[in-house]
């Protein structure tokens, strides 16, 4: 793993953190296959649009309406890889 | 705790409500709320602030924008300008000798008042989120909706957004506004200690936050 991906995941758990009100350490647990939005009953719609609001602005990346789906949210992994490759076209 | 003051209005004058700290004393702090959601969630933390700041001397006042919590006022006629209005009116009202706004706050605070300005958010990236809640809620209710078209309708005509009926001079206003800081010292989060309280999907206390800038209040306008 290169150092800007480690970076992505843990400013990602970071912004999860103050987001859900989580411990880090719960959030450093987080593994690819934690689910997000419909396993977590905080992540209601307002919450989402601050979640990837707040994740614009620490990444710096743009995050467009239509690459905002439910498989985007479902799992931390799926989030992780979007933001990752966001992370790559921006370098 | 329960104070009123006379506002502004459309239809004349109306009262508004305050929570507030008076007992009469020479350092009187106005606290400018956080717009929309922002306010609900970092409510408790500042109203422990305002007791810290109760217990070291200093009267504190957190009105009510008009529109807003118990306000009897329309939300829908609410803009800018009549917030900055009201904030203004509520500064003199009460003789606030300070002033701290929080995040959306900072764009309708009375900025001729020394005092602080905590993580000040812009216009445009309040109304972005509020477009993008909609967008999303409006996806998981199996339709396709359009920020840009959105924003468009909601500029001549308001708009509804996460449950807020906005009118279109607020929508207006929100696009270009920017805080005008001038000599408040900004205080960002990271002097807080833990995640902002805005971003908090369930809002809920955080003392040791309030503690800490109840210190930075307190160190501020005594200089």
């Amino acid at each position: 793993m290169s150092d800007t991906e480690s970076d992505t995941d843990s400013t990602l758990r970071a912004i999860l953190s103050d987001v859900l009100g989580l411990s880090p350490d719960r959030v450093a647990a987080f593994d690819a296959a934690t689910g997000l939005f419909g396993d977590l009953p905080e992540l209601d719609s307002m919450a989402v649009a601050g979640l990837l609001t707040e994740i614009e602005d620490r990444l710096d990346v743009v995050i467009e309406d239509d690459e905002v789906d439910g498989e985007l949210l479902e799992s931390y992994g799926n989030l992780l890889a979007f933001l990752e490759g966001k992370v790559a076209e921006k370098a | 705790m329960i104070a009123s003051w006379p506002c502004p209005g459309p239809h004349g004058q109306s009262e508004e409500y305050a929570f507030a700290f008076d007992r009469g004393r020479m350092v009187r702090l106005l606290i400018v709320p956080a717009l929309f959601d922002e306010a609900n969630r970092t409510r408790r933390m500042l109203v422990d602030t305002m007791r810290l700041l109760d217990e070291a001397g200093v009267d504190s006042f957190l009105p009510d924008l008009p529109g807003c919590n118990e306000s009897l006022q329309d939300f829908s006629a609410q803009s800018l300008h009549a917030w900055q209005r009201a904030m203004t009116q509520a500064a003199r009202h009460f003789g606030a000798t300070d002033v701290l706004a929080v995040r959306g706050g900072a764009l309708v605070f009375p900025h001729t008042l020394p005092g602080l300005v905590l993580e000040p958010a812009k216009g445009g990236s309040i109304l972005r989120q509020l477009l993008r809640a909609r967008v999303i809620s409006a996806r998981e209710a199996g339709r396709q909706e359009d920020s840009a078209a959105l924003l468009e309708a909601g500029r001549s005509e308001g708009l509804e957004l996460a449950g807020w009926h906005c009118g279109a001079s607020l929508i207006a206003g929100l696009e270009s506004a920017t805080a005008q800081i001038e000599g408040q010292r900004i205080v960002s989060q990271s002097e807080l200690g833990g995640g902002g309280l805005w971003l908090r999907a369930e809002p809920a206390a955080a003392p040791e936050q309030s503690a800490a800038l109840a210190q930075i209040v307190l160190a501020e306008i005594a200089t």
